[in-house]
């Protein structure tokens, strides 16, 4: 990715001018936004991301019920003035709860996925700038994480480690860091036979400063597509084991879990599971779609 | 090539033994002692103490090892925890259900998919490629548990039109294979897409229209043809992927398959079933992977291998 002129340019780093690089970096982020801006649909997703977020913080300020507090003269009422979403099984306002749910279930799947993004940008740092038996050893080992379906593996993580959120978060990071170690591998490959990058340790840089001030910035770009790419996905996965009653207690205000109380109910009352559901659909949609849009923007293999 | 499937088939044996061990090592790595958690909080000294002995767990770790190597080979995957039954017979009444729902599955996600990507090649970056773009993107969003629900509270709860779950006719297998399909059918409608994009800027596409063949020839019969390839190994390796997806379809359409026993032994703690099931499924996963890269070296003979 060296003639990248979106990314992080070669040669940035030490060897700039100081001043320089802010200015640099302006440029670049205008140059990305003009592209960006262009795909209309993952604008759409990325203001649609930004309210998410919004309401992941701002949660408890937003919900028009308290989401924990039973109402039991209000049971599994349909969508109404009072309740937009309807009520559940206790008579909780369901609206309240997604509102309330955004937190936990942006969190689990957010903090999977940058975990998953250390993990994998180290191990995919250390495995193209080495080589050796150790790139052997970690490119098998991803090879063999890489074999199972990504639902499988976490679902057989959470038999071994026990059902419960925390445990969740591990799951999906295991399956998604060998995807990071991967793409950085592969950067980091090309990198390492750039002019600048020879230069430097010509000069007697030592390996871990050439690993972390030049080649890693060069890793940022992919760095943020894949992670955009798997948030989607770990929602989804995050969602699904909650459903499988892996994940969140029903207790929890949990997207899934939610689903997963609802479902007794299907007959008489579908909107409990009606809505949770649109809700985890909408936001993975709106990940997966901006995550497209950002590679688009910002991976310079792909030519329109 | 011959060499290439001999050097494919000796490197699968140490996954295999990898595997082996991982799947092995498993009821060691459940926090605390296995024995413990199976007799329960009540138990006595002397219970826990028979549990381990009957699972061999008092021996060394390489003899336990051993000996489970020996019963595998041998055919013997133990038995439930819960139930008490063969391990082997809990699985055999299973595989049936489990194997139609993906092999059902995979035939209608492989044609519309085609479909789809055919569509979205052929008009592209115009009305039906967006749809084509939309629908792909949805069904690789949309949680399949839930797709599974609305579709039973629609055409099972209020129109009636076929069961809820279980397995009792062919119709009962038409919702839970829809629901399975959709994120393939997804993925291979974007892969048909881009691999036709790519076929039909080859030469011989020119050539074709050049000579004045008609645009349905130049399609269907080289262009498709030729990028039917790619698209049937991407479907054979998302196999593996509907096996994990059968877990979460079985449990919403209560279909008595390998799956959701998967589910229902790791809710129950039934290790010995986990330990079996776990096995079953990695090593499907690289005989999967294992064949369908054979094939595409059969297939695509301008893949050279090193």
């Amino acid at each position: 990715m060296p003639d990248n002129s979106i990314g992080m340019g070669a040669g940035s780093g030490s060897s700039l001018p100081l001043e320089a690089a802010p200015a640099r970096t302006a440029g670049r982020f205008k140059a990305f936004y003009r592209k960006f801006r262009k795909q209309r649909l993952a604008f759409a997703a990325a203001c649609f991301i930004i309210l998410l977020l919004l309401v992941a913080i701002l949660g408890p300020f937003l919900t028009p019920y308290n989401p924990d507090t039973p109402n039991y003269d209000a049971l599994m009422q349909g969508p109404s003035a009072h309740h937009w979403a309807g009520t559940d099984e206790y008579g909780r306002d369901i609206m309240s709860r997604l509102i309330d749910g955004t937190r936990l279930s942006l969190a689990v799947s957010l903090s999977a996925v940058f975990i998953a993004a250390v993990l994998g940008t180290i191990l995919g740092l250390l495995s193209g700038y080495y080589g050796g038996w150790l790139d052997r050893l970690i490119m098998r080992g991803s090879d063999v994480l890489f074999s199972f379906p990504d639902l499988l593996l976490a679902i057989g993580i959470v038999a071994i480690l026990g059902p419960g959120l925390s445990n969740v978060v591990i799951a999906v990071a295991v399956f998604g860091t060998p995807s990071f170690a991967r793409i950085i591998r592969s950067v980091t490959l090309s990198v390492k036979e750039t002019l600048f990058v020879e230069a430097t340790r010509s000069m007697g840089a030592k390996d871990s400063r050439i690993i972390w001030r030049h080649i890693f910035p060069e890793t940022v770009s992919s760095i943020i597509v894949n992670v955009s790419m798997r948030i989607g996905g770990a929602i989804l996965a995050a969602a699904s084991l909650s459903f499988l009653g892996m994940g969140a207690k029903t207790t929890e205000p949990d997207w899934g879990a939610m689903l997963s109380m609802g479902r007794d109910y299907l007959s008489i009352a579908p909107h409990i599971v009606y809505f949770p559901g649109l809700t985890i659909f909408l936001a993975v949609l709106a990940f997966n779609i901006f995550g497209d849009g950002l590679r688009d923007a910002l991976d310079p293999k792909i030519k329109n | 090539m011959g060499r290439y499937a001999l050097q494919r088939l000796i490197g699968v044996i140490p996954l295999l033994f990898i595997v082996s061990v991982l799947v092995f090592l498993f009821i060691h790595l459940i926090p605390g002692d296995p024995a413990r958690l199976i007799a329960g909080k009540e138990a006595t000294l002397e219970e826990i103490q028979g549990i381990q002995h009957q699972l061999g767990l008092d021996l060394p770790l390489w003899k336990q090892y051993f000996n489970y190597m020996g019963d595998l080979l041998s055919g013997n995957l133990g038995q439930s925890i819960r139930s008490g039954l063969p391990v082997t017979d809990m699985l055999a009444s299973r595989v049936m259900p489990t194997l139609w729902l993906t092999l059902l599955s995979m035939a209608w996600a492989l044609v519309i998919g085609l479909f789809i990507g055919v569509v979205s090649a052929v008009y592209r970056n115009r009305w039906p490629d967006y749809v084509g773009t939309l629908v792909a993107i949805s069904g690789m969003s949309i949680p399949g548990f839930w797709l599974g629900l609305v579709l039973i509270q629609v055409f099972s709860v209020q129109l009636g039109w076929v069961p809820t779950g279980g397995v009792d006719s062919w119709k009962s297998y038409i919702m839970p294979s829809l629901t399975l399909g959709a994120g393939i059918m997804s993925m291979l409608a974007r892969y048909s897409r881009s691999s036709m994009l790519e076929t039909m800027r080859e030469d011989y596409i020119r050539t074709g229209r050049a000579k004045g063949l008609r645009e349905t020839v130049v399609v269907g019969r080289h262009a498709l043809r030729n990028s039917l390839i790619q698209v049937v190994t991407v479907a054979g390796l998302q196999f593996g992927f509907l096996l994990g997806g059968s877990v979460m379809v079985e449990s919403v359409f209560s279909i008595p398959g390998i799956g959701r026993l998967l589910v229902d032994s790791i809710l129950y703690r039934d290790y010995t079933v986990i330990q079996a099931l776990l096995l079953i499924f990695a090593t499907q996963f690289i005989l999967i992977n294992l064949i369908v890269d054979l094939l595409y070296g059969v297939l695509n003979p301008k893949i050279r291998y090193s």
